[in-house]
């Protein structure tokens, strides 16, 4: 999508802890697991997440609606669903705008 | 739960880390998604989701009250979409589980795009 094809993952943010924290390899990529998996628990039951300075996870109950497949037009039902919405905090949103706009100011 | 509870949470189920050690751990975290989002990457974490960053072009706005011309600056948003994996979860089926897992082919082109 953007200008740097590189992809962070688990791994990456395990060194992070690792390199910022102290705390050995294998712990800081347990740790970063446990984080996800806790996010991931109290989404599952239908909890909100809220991180201040990072954002929120919400989760949405959706109601049956009718569709259409795009390439046939045909008439479809989606059924209720839930879904996760995800709103970066103003901090989050702040940081990456103005990196990414002085970053490329600077390429001009 | 908010942060402070996902803390409590952590240090509960390590009891040989001190809490504010575990607040650190889990800023730590967090703030290395936003660095590396900062610097236009992707934050891909499987089974949960990925963040990513898209660019609103800029544009010319309205004022919606006073209907004014304004110039909107180009921006960059984060975004994040939800994985198949934590999308099923949600919603508890293990049906939909097995058919994203045999039927995912005519998906995995668009991915390059």
């Amino acid at each position: 999508m953007s200008s740097s094809g590189k992809t962070l993952t688990r791994a990456d943010l395990a060194e992070a802890v690792f390199q910022k924290v102290g705390l050995p390899r294998n712990e800081s990529a347990e740790l970063v697991e446990t984080v996800i998996r806790e996010i991931i628990g109290c989404l599952e039951r239908g909890d909100n997440v809220k991180l201040s300075s990072f954002g929120s996870f919400g989760v949405r109950d959706k109601r049956e609606r009718v569709g259409r497949n795009p390439k046939t037009g045909e008439v479809v039902p989606i059924t209720p669903r839930r879904v996760l919405v995800f709103r970066a905090s103003n901090i989050m949103k702040e940081r990456i705008n103005s990196s990414l706009v002085k970053c490329k100011k600077a390429a001009e | 739960m908010i942060k402070s509870e996902l803390i409590e949470k952590i240090a509960g189920e390590n009891p040989h880390l001190f809490q504010r050690d575990v607040e650190l751990i889990v800023n730590v975290i967090f703030d290395e998604i936003i660095d590396s989002l900062s610097r236009g990457e992707r934050v891909e974490l499987r089974g949960f989701g990925a963040f990513s960053v898209k660019r609103r072009p800029a544009r010319a706005g309205r004022n919606p009250r006073t209907g004014e011309q304004v110039f909107v600056e180009e921006k960059y948003v984060p975004y994040f979409k939800t994985g198949k994996e934590l999308r099923s979860r949600m919603n508890n089926d293990s049906e939909t589980k097995s058919k994203v897992k045999s039927a995912p082919k005519a998906k995995s082109k668009k991915k390059k795009a």
